[in-house]
């Protein structure tokens, strides 16, 4: 078991032939993951790799190859319609990797894709890895192994670092997700965990977030009631000062919160590990797995 | 990306907000004529990128533009939070009766443009929020409909008992929301809104924020940017497509992606050292990025090493080992890099590095304190 993505997930790659999406078309290949078709105006009939057939639009794909997830590499002023136009071709999972997305486009976005019923993970995010079963996005294959561990981060390159730090102490994955730091996404830390309590195989949670907002917060208040599998936390940030903020708004709404030490705060009250470096992930997790 | 004062009033007054006249000037001179051309009191404010100007004595009313001229030799070269004021806005000042705060901001939990709105406005309204909380109305927007009048009413009503007055702030609110969507803004606030002892609505101070992913499909707004109001530094590396944010350490460091550039920072302080800046060379590499990376942390004297953290995905290794050689060929470094690298094509950037006199390692920790013991002048 694993949560979100498995074998039996069919991937439709929007912008398969661009520079980004065909790169990681093929590294997706490589890792196994279904790839059943790609997505590129134009250039429907034509196939990519001479194997994975290409559509002009997400609906003629779903229609054509019973795809059930997407994941979309357009550049940001499309990515908005891209993530619209899977959930509405009837996909259950849209990932979008693109960066740079203005968050105007997403108060629009998201509440389509909820209405829809689609779960959106996304956007400026690596996406997600079920390590040996199937990857979907930009997540190094290499550095994950199969295990009893469920990883959900804010971050990129700090879960590949943690990910890494685990499967070299031999701690393998269930699923790892990366929501992306955006101030709106699609998927929350508290999906996720909600998921990986309900995941059989996932013993253990890493849980990685960053300064700003409050959803770090909101997570511990779900651990503390919802949850009896341990979870670590770790919060990047610690030491980054203060920034100069403009007008009041910012501070009216969210009042204090934000900072790491208000974070680490709600991760002690939960009674979750706390990772104070990357590394100290390895002995946390590795002792809650018994 | 931040609008000073005098930008974001042009761009509200675009949209039919009544606010007093007001213009620009950089010189003591040019703030004595403005004043004079106007034949009334006025009041000069400081156009910096921070909070609390008013606080710092960035903020004067002047009966005379003698008194004008005076007040701007004042204001003009302060230093606010650390930001020297270039310019200062020369506007009509109000008569004022009340003072009631109007603002929209993206807020992550409703995930929707969300109105807060208080009659009690003014410069303390952050305390207002934190002591008073039923003094402000938060009403959030669905941007697929746009700001009803019947919710933009619930606001005036809010703030004012007279439904002439309460008419007038839902139009402005409206006024407010549209100039917040068509200008790509993540926070947009009019404060104080001012009701003249003659019962006018004016408003007096408008700040508006812009979200930086929205500045490419917006080039009249783009083109506001201010870069004699930034670190010159910061300046430089937005011009290389680099994220970078000075700070008083003396650990250089350069690393790719936001979260791990923070946790590196975190690690260099976890054992005993202060790191120099915030560097995100960001997702795809190409050496080019690297050489304005080294080119702008060695820019700065207070660097006492350098630390490279890279975790190869998206970005190539070699591509970062390649830029470390490019740019100590061309400028030899005068202090100790450290270089940890893992990820894609690491085999090769190791044997580029090795062949070129430099060692790293794969290991992030050890990295840190080696680059944090070289900073102290240890070996």
């Amino acid at each position: 078991m694993s949560v979100f993505i498995d074998k039996n997930t069919k991937l439709v790659i929007q912008g398969i032939t661009g520079r980004d999406g065909s790169f990681h078309a093929k590294q997706m290949m490589e890792y196994g993951t279904q790839v059943v078709a790609g997505v590129t105006p134009g250039k429907g009939g034509q196939k990519f790799e001479g194997t994975v057939p290409i559509f002009n639009t997400v609906m003629d794909a779903v229609k054509a190859t019973g795809a059930n997830t997407s994941v979309i590499y357009v550049p940001p002023p499309f990515a908005a319609d891209a993530i619209m136009e899977a959930a509405a071709a009837g996909v259950q999972l849209v990932v979008c990797i693109t960066e740079g997305v203005p968050v105007l486009d997403m108060t629009k976005v998201y509440p389509f894709v909820k209405e829809k019923g689609v779960r959106l993970i996304g956007p400026n995010c690596p996406g997600l890895i079920t390590p040996g079963e199937s990857k979907v996005g930009i997540i190094p294959g290499r550095i994950c192994m199969p295990g009893p561990v469920g990883v959900v981060s804010r971050s990129g390159t700090l879960t590949y670092e943690i990910v890494y730090q685990l499967t070299r102490a031999g701690i393998g994955q269930t699923t790892c997700v990366g929501i992306g730091g955006d101030p709106i996404n699609g998927t929350n830390f508290i999906d996720c965990l909600e998921a990986f309590e309900k995941d059989p195989k996932t013993k253990a949670v890493a849980m990685m977030g960053e300064i700003g907002g409050t959803d770090e917060q909101e997570a511990a208040e779900f651990v503390k009631k919802h949850m009896k599998k341990p979870v670590v936390g770790f919060i990047a940030g610690q030491t980054a000062p203060p920034g100069r903020r403009m007008g009041h708004a910012g501070a009216i709404i969210s009042g204090s919160s934000g900072t790491a030490a208000e974070k680490l705060e709600a991760f002690a009250a939960a009674g979750m590990g706390i990772a104070k470096r990357p590394k100290d992930f390895v002995e946390l997790i590795r002792a809650r797995l018994g | 990306m931040n609008l000073h004062e005098y930008q974001a009033k042009d761009i509200l007054r675009g949209y039919g907000v009544n606010i007093p006249p007001g213009k620009v000037a950089t010189t003591p001179a040019e703030a004595e004529a403005i004043a004079k051309e106007y034949g009334t009191a006025v009041m000069v404010k400081a156009q910096v990128h921070v909070g609390g100007r008013g606080k710092a004595g960035g903020v004067k009313f002047c009966k005379t533009p003698a008194d004008a001229k005076e007040k701007a030799t004042a204001i003009l070269g302060m230093d606010i939070k650390g930001l020297t004021v270039e310019k200062v806005l020369v506007t009509v000042a109000a008569d004022i009766g009340s003072e009631a705060y109007v603002g929209i901001i993206v807020d992550r939990a409703t995930k929707k443009p969300v109105f807060m709105v208080s009659a009690a406005g003014g410069i303390d309204i952050e305390q207002v929020a934190a002591e008073t909380p039923e003094k402000i109305l938060y009403v959030p927007v669905d941007p697929r409909y746009g700001l009803p009048t019947y919710d933009a009413m619930r606001m005036g009503f809010f703030l004012f008992g007279d439904v002439k007055l309460a008419r007038g702030a839902a139009k402005i609110m409206q006024q407010l929301y549209a100039a917040f969507m068509a200008s790509g803004c993540s926070l947009a606030e009019i404060n104080p809104l001012v009701v003249t002892p003659t019962g006018e609505l004016i408003a007096v101070d408008g700040k508006m924020v812009i979200d930086d992913n929205e500045l490419d499909r917006l080039p009249a707004i783009a083109a506001l940017r201010d870069v004699s109001s930034e670190e010159p530094s910061e300046v430089d590396a937005r011009n290389a497509n680099l994220t970078f944010i000075k700070l008083d350490g003396d650990v250089g460091c350069v690393v790719n992606g936001a979260g791990l550039a923070m946790a590196t920072m975190d690690l260099v302080k976890y054992y005993g050292g202060e790191p120099a800046n915030f560097l995100d060379i960001g997702g795809s590499s190409n050496p080019e990025k690297v050489v304005n990376a080294l080119r702008i942390i060695t820019a700065d004297p207070n660097v006492k090493a350098i630390l490279f953290n890279i975790f190869g995905g998206i970005t190539r290794t070699d591509d970062v080992a390649n830029g470390i050689v490019t740019a100590t060929k061309a400028n030899p470094l005068k202090v100790p890099i450290v270089i940890r690298l893992t990820g894609t094509n690491e085999e090769i950037a190791m044997r580029i590095l090795t062949e070129n006199g430099f060692s790293a390692s794969s290991d992030m920790d050890e990295a840190v304190q080696k680059a944090v013991a070289l900073a102290k002048g240890g070996k």
